[in-house]
């Protein structure tokens, strides 16, 4: 267990299960999440879906924020935390407590991540995220930053100013601080791996391989679980 | 040496040596007379020479008007619902209050972190938790805390057009009706308001004088803080 007062310091036993995925953008861990939920829901699990700034009351304000560029770290990091908080308490916990599977595209360890690049002490983050409910099994998706940045660049996006991490002042140019920003939240991610024991996964391998590879760690937390009637409509 | 020392972690990119002005907080129940009194405090210091500058609780251009919606709504969790207030707090710490303490300013603050605190706690929330969240805050040079009884808030509240919902503690609800409601969810977030008092240090006023007691009360208290800083107040050239 973690240090005292802050997140994992509490353990709570629902029936369900919760699998988080973690990594930087473009390490594939949203392609790997949707095609385990299509196999578990194949196989019968009821399964929830969590998105990470997905509160419907919260997002209005986060984008406002965004828009205006008014978000400091502290406040990034607090809008954030009342979104996530706001799923535990009305999706995640409920759905656990129905014996449903959880699937989170990104979990308290994006937060962990980015707000401590940006400034916000480590521990005062963890502690804010006290409240959240610990994983079954996180998993985060390694990939090395050149791999990464080559997925996401050659697609020629249009980077936002907060995803490219530019209110850090880190370059002038987007997709120089985007590099920058990258680099810096997989040097944190990095740390997190032994501090919370996440599973590693190998996101440079084929989809198909990875996902052979993640269905048997889910496998083995499911043998009690009830399925069969949940199958999809 | 630092005007103010902050709770606990700070903020990211403040120092607290750069802030000259005063950060001066009025807590207190709903009805206590608050805002009359800081009325009251803003034309007495202007009177004196000081800049004054006020704010108080959801208030931020950030988040006010999330914090309306989902309370009409009452579809916010109730821990999201503190941190909620919590960024709406931090934007108002960081855009209003840092600002005007840096340009010298007398804040004055029509509730603060303790309010937030106490509403949390009632609620639920775990005390040691929520004064973690808030331990960015600046530490206020001081705290005047304007206490009545229970009795007399439901007065107060009566006769200023009745118990409001959210002050009634009717999302928990504490009560059989509105009233039962008012009287123990004020009475709670009281006793938690007395335990913050002691531990930070509040000043504790009786507010159930007449408002122009009150106001010397609270004026007496406030210059006696100023002065203390060793900065003068600008003579009135018609006196003396």
């Amino acid at each position: 267990m973690n240090e005292a007062g802050t997140y994992g310091s509490q353990s709570q036993s629902y029936p369900g299960r919760l699998f988080i995925v973690e990594g930087i953008d473009g390490s594939g861990k949203s392609t790997q999440l949707t095609l385990l939920a299509q196999w578990l829901r194949s196989e019968g699990f009821p399964v929830v879906f969590s998105e990470w700034n997905s509160s419907p009351i919260v997002k209005k304000t986060t984008s406002r924020g965004k828009k205006g560029r008014v978000l400091t770290p502290l406040t990034f990091s607090l809008i954030h935390a009342t979104d996530f908080s706001d799923r535990v308490e009305r999706e995640i916990i409920p759905s656990l407590k129905a014996g449903a599977i959880v699937l989170a595209d990104r979990y308290v360890y994006t937060a962990f991540a980015r707000d401590v690049v940006r400034g916000v002490p480590p521990r005062w983050v963890r502690s804010l995220y006290r409240f959240a409910v610990m994983p079954t099994q996180a998993f985060y998706f390694r990939v090395p930053l050149e791999v990464a940045l080559r997925r996401i660049l050659s697609a020629r996006p249009k980077l936002k100013h907060y995803e490219a991490g530019m209110d850090l002042a880190l370059a002038g140019d987007l997709s120089e601080s985007y590099k920058l920003f990258q680099s810096r939240i997989l040097d944190e991610y990095e740390r997190l791996v032994p501090e919370y024991g996440l599973t590693v996964m190998d996101a440079t391998k084929p989809v198909e391989t990875q996902q052979r590879a993640l269905r048997r760690h889910i496998k083995s937390h499911l043998s009690e679980m009830r399925r069969g009637r949940y199958a999809e409509v | 040496m630092p005007k103010f020392d902050s709770l606990g972690t700070g903020i990211p990119g403040v120092s607290p040596e750069e802030l000259s002005g005063w950060l001066i907080v009025i807590e207190g129940t709903d009805g206590v007379g608050r805002s009359t009194q800081i009325n009251r405090l803003r034309a007495h210091l202007e009177r004196l020479g000081y800049a004054v500058a006020e704010t108080g609780l959801s208030r931020s251009d950030l988040a006010s008007k999330g914090i309306r919606r989902a309370k009409q709504g009452n579809t916010l969790g109730s821990n999201a619902f503190n941190l909620f207030y919590a960024t709406d707090f931090a934007d108002r710490l960081e855009h209003q209050i840092i600002p005007a303490l840096r340009s010298g300013f007398v804040m004055l603050t029509d509730r603060y972190v303790y309010s937030l605190i106490a509403r949390a706690i009632v609620r639920g929330a775990d005390p040691d938790w929520i004064k973690q969240v808030y331990s960015f805050s600046l530490k206020p040079d001081a705290v005047l805390y304007l206490r009545l009884e229970v009795p007399e808030l439901a007065q107060r509240a009566l006769a200023t057009g009745g118990f409001d919902y959210w002050e009634s503690g009717m999302d928990l609800p504490m009560g059989e009706d509105i009233y039962d409601s008012f009287m123990n969810y004020q009475s709670r977030v009281i006793e938690e308001l007395d335990k913050l008092a002691r531990e930070y240090g509040f000043q504790t006023i009786d507010a159930s004088r007449d408002i122009d007691s009150n106001a010397e009360d609270l004026a007496r208290r406030v210059e006696a803080v100023l002065a203390a800083s060793g900065r003068d107040p600008v003579l009135n050239p018609f006196e003396r």
